[in-house]
C-alpha cells in the first residue's frame, strides 16, 4: 500500500458492504440496494474478488457459526485503511468535478 | 412426454462464446440446455426465450454453485473443466462476470490451459519425431492448433484491454 491506489467500483462496494459480516449472496444483494439497482455484482465476478481480497488481507472468512451455515466474510483493519484511503480520493474527485463544473447544473 | 432432443457438436475451446451463442439460440428456439458430455448436449423443450445459458471455466467450488443458486441460476453440468448454468429469462439479466478485470482472468485462465497442452503437445510430438515414432505428427499438428488457439484467446483479450483504457 501506499502507492496510489484506485479501486474498482466492485472492490469498492464489495469493501463497504463487509462493514458489516456477509456471506456472498448477501453482498450482492447490498451493492444492488446501495447503488440504486446500477451495480450488479456477477458471481463468478463477485467469487474471484473475495478470493483476492483474502489474499491480499483486506477481508477475512469468518468461522462458520451454528445459525448460518454459509460462509461469511468481514473487511480487515487494513481493508478499512483502504475504503478511508479511498473515499478520501473520491471526495476529491468529486469536489474537483464540481468546483470546475459549477455553472453547468450537474 | 419426456422429449429430449441430442446433438452432437464441436466447439474448440477458445470459442466458448460462440458455444454459448449456440446455446442461447436453441433456447430462443424452445431447446433448453440440460446436459452436457463428451461432444454431447442434451436439451429438454422450453418455452421460446426461457432461459439464458451461460459456460465459464472453473473448478465447481460448493461455495460457488450455492452462490449461483441464491442468485436464481441453475447448475446443468460440467464438462471436464467448463460448468454449465442457466437462468431463467423473467429472473432477470445473467451474466458470469460484471466488469472487465474478472473478464480478462477467465481468458487468462483458458489460455494457460492452452499453454500448457500445447507445450506438452510440442514436447511429446518432438520426442516422438526424433525417435522416429511415426505419430509423432499428430502431437506436432495439435500443438499447432492449440498455439493458434492461444493467439485467438490472446485476441480477445487485447480486445478487453483496449476498452480498459478509458472505461472500467
Amino acid at each position: 500500500m501506499g502507492e496510489n491506489l484506485v479501486l474498482t467500483e466492485s472492490t469498492y462496494y464489495i469493501l463497504l458492504s463487509l462493514y458489516t459480516p456477509q456471506h456472498g449472496y448477501g453482498i450482492m444483494q447490498q451493492a444492488q440496494q446501495l447503488s440504486g439497482g446500477r451495480v450488479r455484482l456477477a458471481p463468478g465476478t463477485l467469487y474471484g474478488a473475495l478470493s483476492a481480497l483474502c489474499d491480499k488481507g483486506w477481508i477475512k472468512p469468518l468461522p462458520l457459526s451454528r445459525e448460518s451455515r454459509k460462509k461469511e466474510y468481514q473487511l480487515t483493519s487494513q481493508g478499512l485503511l483502504v475504503l478511508k484511503q479511498e473515499l478520501a480520493r473520491l471526495r476529491q474527485l468529486v469536489e474537483n468535478g464540481e468546483a470546475i463544473l459549477k455553472e453547468e447544473q450537474v | 412426454m419426456n422429449e429430449h432432443k441430442k446433438i452432437f457438436r464441436w466447439f474448440w475451446v477458445w470459442n466458448f462464446d460462440k458455444e454459448e451463442q449456440w446455446l442461447n439460440s436453441m433456447a430462443q428456439e424452445g431447446w433448453a440446455l440440460n446436459h452436457v458430455g463428451l461432444f454431447l448436449y442434451d436439451f429438454v423443450p422450453c418455452a421460446p426465450g426461457e432461459y439464458t445459458i451461460r459456460l465459464e471455466m472453473r473448478n465447481p467450488a460448493p461455495e460457488y454453485l450455492e452462490l449461483m443458486a441464491e442468485s436464481g441460476a441453475e447448475y446443468v453440468g460440467r464438462f471436464t473443466q467448463w460448468l454449465y448454468f442457466r437462468k431463467r429469462a423473467d429472473q432477470g439479466e445473467f451474466d458470469l462476470y460484471s466488469d472487465l478485470d474478472s473478464r480478462m482472468t477467465h481468458l487468462q485462465k483458458v489460455g494457460r490451459l492452452l499453454v500448457l497442452i500445447g507445450c506438452l503437445n510440442l514436447c511429446i510430438g518432438l520426442i516422438n519425431t526424433l525417435n522416429t515414432f511415426s505419430f509423432g505428427w499428430i502431437n506436432l499438428a495439435l500443438a499447432s492448433v492449440l498455439f493458434y488457439g492461444l493467439g485467438r484467446i490472446h485476441g480477445k483479450m487485447d480486445a478487453l484491454k483496449e476498452k480498459r483504457l478509458l472505461i472500467e
